[in-house]
Parts: structure tokens; sequence; C-alpha cells
């Protein structure tokens, strides 16, 4: 892992308590993922010197920005970071082209590596420039409040929750725009959220939070398929798979989507071939044959061998990790069934996959 | 109506009186204003207090303890004797001290609502946005507090103009130095004379209607989202 970031910070308030000790990529989109209360906002804030641990370490890209055995602590001013808040917080003062300017020129010249009609045009805000925030709608503000934070050039971006203030239809008219930002920036991003569909659809890599503690670190796939902790990315355990389009059936509208180790049949979405595209398949819609099974509607099956069982939820339900080549799957079966098939850790299986569902 | 020139002297010194107080309550109000509003010490509270003391005070006891501190053997006399400017009692200067501290809390109770109502959250994004905490305040937190300090701009010309008793006790009845319009009208009054005081008089009436209908239709309540 292409470590670039290092934070650790301590801090008692009345109530909640934080303890984390990561190392996060420099690279892509991090998840801070866990429940209101579980300290990821406030781990963000200590990374943005917003907040204070009173006894922290903190190094992003080879800079101490916070390190209080030497006594360093670089002011929020001082860090080149851009900060994105769960409701935009634009300055009530000034149009929309005067927020965006703001951060812009307190920048030198020498540093500024995104420019102001990049940043309008990323985010689709042309129109808007002239308007003050109060006469904008929660998507655009929140739009504005984002090609503000890349105003500065950052050098990693802090994003809190940006969507949670949103309705659904305003988060699809989001989300593309994020898409983006992190397909044509070079930009880390730390991305707070307690959603399972913006994690899903948007994390490279994803710290679990709970009580105040990272349960889990690592790149999102990898971490999903987990046995050993309960993470759910909403109320379903399950995977999410990156793979690149690889054919299209044009008679029967499906597109090929390979990934390392196989191939998965999906629904043509409109993709271009060679194109990215992201998939979640969850651990209810995958079941297990010890042969390949013939006369089946079931279009998508897999070989591949099983890892680990462990119990689910239900005292009923087991779940089994499945290495097909590179890549791990999850499935939900009975207890009964695993017993009656034999299932063990080293066996070779046939996986059916009965839904995909494509994030992107 | 038709000033004589002792009214006309009595209105100028009121104007430069209440123009000089103000400003410098803007400027010392400010960082006043803004420790009342964001400091979490025990000191909060008792200072909130003393600040808001002339609100509820006899402008006589006011005036009394101002007249005392800096006579000739207060500390304040010591002091200005010291650097070499006199005694400030029945001088324009005195009238200056005692009306600043007269109008403190008409100053600094505006400034420090209109900076507690600023949102915390902006002076946050302006910190992610490069801007230095002073750069932050000047550039986000005083054009956000802007109808505060309207406020108290008004507030505190029109609260000096009216003042009456502490300009007695520490300024006496002294032509252009400190016969200000309130002290005209009493010795107007006293005289028996009550047209010209009608003049002055009505005058103060249709200044301070005029100033609180500016206040109330340039800075209505609620504006801010």
């Amino acid at each position: 892992m292409n470590s670039a970031i290092r934070a650790r910070f301590k801090l008692d308030y009345s109530g909640f308590s934080l303890d984390v000790d990561v190392e996060l990529p420099g690279r892509g989109v991090t998840a801070l993922f866990g429940p209101s209360g579980s300290g990821k906002t406030t781990l963000l804030r200590c990374i943005a010197g917003l907040e204070r641990a009173p006894d922290g370490f903190l190094q992003v890209k080879g800079t101490v920005w916070q390190d209080d055995a030497k006594r360093i602590f670089l002011p929020t001013y001082q860090r080149p970071l851009g900060y994105v808040f769960q409701e935009a917080s634009l300055f009530p003062h000034l149009d929309v082209r005067r927020n965006l300017e703001y951060g812009m020129k307190r920048v030198p010249a020498s540093e500024r590596r995104v420019s102001l009609e990049q940043a309008i045009e990323l985010l689709g805000i042309g129109a808007l420039l002239a308007q003050k925030p109060d006469t904008l709608s929660g998507g655009e503000r929140q739009r504005v409040g984002i090609a503000r934070a890349l105003s500065v050039s950052p050098k990693i971006l802090l994003m809190d929750e940006p969507l949670a203030a949103l309705d659904l239809a305003r988060k699809q008219e989001i989300l593309p725009f994020l898409e983006r930002l992190h397909d044509e920036l070079e930009i880390p991003i730390l991305y707070v959220s307690h959603a399972p569909d913006e994690v899903a659809r948007l994390a490279n890599h994803i710290v679990v939070m709970d009580g105040g503690r990272a349960l889990a670190n690592g790149p999102l796939s990898e971490t999903l398929a987990r046995l050993d902790l309960p993470i759910r990315l909403g109320e379903d355990a399950g995977v999410v798979i990156d793979a690149n389009v690889g054919a299209r059936d044009e008679a029967w509208h499906l597109l090929r989507a390979d990934f390392a180790g196989g191939s998965l049949w999906v629904r043509d979405t409109g993709g271009a071939i060679g194109e990215p595209v992201r998939v979640r398949i969850l651990a209810r819609d995958v079941s297990l044959a010890l042969v390949r099974p013939d006369h089946t509607s079931i279009l998508n099956q897999l070989p591949g061998n099983i890892v680990a069982l462990a119990d689910d939820a239900h005292p009923s339900l087991a779940l089994v990790r499945i290495q097909v080549g590179d890549t791990p799957l999850l499935a939900r079966v009975t207890k009964l069934s695993a017993e009656t098939l034999g299932l063990a850790p080293g066996k070779s299986v046939w996986v059916q996959v009965k839904s995909v569902a494509l994030m992107r | 109506m038709n000033f004589d020139n002792p009214d006309l002297a009595a209105v100028w010194l009121t104007v430069k009186l209440a123009a000089l107080t103000t400003s410098i309550l803007i400027v010392i109000g400010t960082p006043i204003a803004w420790w009342l509003a964001h400091t979490r010490s025990w000191w909060k509270g008792p200072a909130g207090a003393l600040v808001a003391l002339p609100i509820v005070l006899p402008p006589t006891v006011l005036g009394f303890y101002l007249l005392v501190a800096m006579g000739p053997d207060g500390p304040v006399g010591h002091f200005t004797r010291f650097l070499g400017l006199g005694l400030l009692p029945f001088t324009f200067w005195g009238l200056v001290v005692a009306s600043v501290f007269y109008s403190l809390p008409f100053v600094v109770q505006p400034i420090q609502n209109a900076f507690e109502a600023v949102n915390e959250r902006h002076a946050e994004a302006a910190a992610t946005l490069r801007a230095s905490p002073l750069d932050t305040f000047f550039t986000i937190v005083l054009p956000l507090a802007k109808p505060g300090y309207l406020t108290a701009t008004v507030m505190g010309f029109a609260h000096t103009v009216g003042e009456f008793g502490v300009v007695l006790m520490i300024g006496g009845n002294i032509p252009d130095k400190t016969r200000v319009v309130s002290v005209q009208i009493y010795d107007q009054v006293e005289a028996m004379e009550y047209g010209r005081a009608h003049g002055l008089a009505a005058g103060m009436v249709i200044f301070s209607f005029l100033v609180l209908l500016g206040l109330y239709t340039l800075n209505p309540t609620g504006r801010r989202k």
C-alpha cells in the first residue's frame, strides 16, 4: 500500500473518545465509514486541524502537519488541503465567483495546479457564477462548495458527508461529478460517509470506524470480503469488484465485465469497450454448487475455491468466502446446505451469481 | 427655527462629542465584543456585567466616580498629569472619556451579538481556504457582522447625544467646551426661556426619531438566513 498519510490521534471528550492510528493511501478515494458518533468526522477535523488532538501525529505526503512530541502543529490555514463541509458553508455575502476566488487568491501562483475554469467546468457551475449562495439549490450549493475546495489546488481533499444533507435526486446529480473528480484529478480524497451506496460507488479504500476506533483499514473489495469483521455496507454483506468492459452482446443487450479472475455478464448500460466499471455482488445473491450447473437460468457461473466459512447474523446461515482468481466473493448459504455439500476451506465450487449491480 | 449662536455651538459640540466617542468605541469595543463572544473563561460573566453596568447605574453615580478618578487625587488624574495633559474634568476630553464609559454597552452588545451570530463554519471554511485568523476576521466576520456594527454606531452616537447626568458631573456647563445640547436645554428651562428650549428640544426629538427610523428600516431583524 502506498501509505502517503499517517494519522495518529487520541482525543477524550466527555462521552466520546477517539483513538486511531491509521495509514492511508495517497491516491484514490478513501472512505471513512461508520455510524453516527463513530468518530469519522472528528478524525477528518483532526486531519484538517480544525480540531486539535492534544497528543497527535499527522504526516501527509512527506510533510509533518502535526507532531506534538516535537511541538509541531500547523494551523489549518497553512495546510494545503481542501475541505467540503456537510452544509456547503458558502460565504453568504459573496457571489459564487468570489466564493471560488476567495481561496484561489490566497494560494501563490506557482502552487496553483487547478485553474478556476477547470474547477467550474468540472462541477458544471458556469451558469451560477453571478448568483448569491442563498439563491442556489442544495445540490448547486454543494457543487460550488466542492469547486471552492478544489480552487486552492489541495494536496488532499477532505469531504465530510458532502451528500448527507441532500435528497436522493440531488445525490444522483452530484455523484457523477465526484467520480469525475477522482478520475481527472490526481488528488487523494478522504470521504466521510455513513451511506453504503456512496462508499460502494466511490471508494477504493475503506476505513471502518466505530466507537472512536478504526475497526478495519484496507482496499475496499478485500475489506468487504473479510469474514472476521461484521462489515456490512447496508443491510447485506457483499463485495465490490472493479472490472473493465470486455465485450458487448448487441443482440441480448448485455455487457461482459472482465475482472481479475473471470468475467460477468451485466445489463448493457452503454459503457464503451475498455471502460472501467464497478459491480457490486451481495452475498445473498450468490449460491454455490459442487458441479457446474446445467439447465439453469443463472447466466453467471464462475469456478472458485472456498477460503473460509463464518457464522452469519442468523444461526441458520453461514457466510462463505470464495476466491475466484484474484478476486474474493461472499456467498450466503444455509448451514444445512453447507453441511450437506460438505463445504470447507480448500474445496472447489461453482459460484452462481444471480444478480449483479452495476455501480458505475 | 432661529438658532442663535450659543445654541449652534452646543449642537456642534454635541455632534463632535458623539462622533468622537462613537469612533473610539467602535475601535475599543470590537476586541471587547470579540472576547465576550468567544471566551469560555470564568471571567466572561463578570466582564459582561461590568460592561453593562452603565445601562442600570444612575448617570450621576458613574459621573461621580469618574470625577473622583480623574480628579487631582484620583489614579487617572495622577496619570494624565504625569503625561503632562493636566486634569480631565471640566474639559472636552474629560467628556469624551466619560462618554466612552457611559455608552460602552450600547456599542459592545450589538457587536457581540453580531459576532455570536456569525456561523463558526464560515470561519472554519475560510481557514481551509488559506485565510489566517486576522484575514478571516476582516474578510468574513466583519462583513457578516455589518448589521451589528450599524446598530452599534447608531446606538452609540444617539446615546451619547442624549447623555445629561454624566456631562453635568464631569464637564459642568462651559460654553464651547462642555455645554452640549442637553445641558443647554436645561439652562434655558432654568432661565424660563421656554421658547428657545422648545427649538432645541424639538430638534432632539426629530433627530432621535429619524435615527431610530433609519436603524429599523436599514437593519430589519431576521434578515440573516
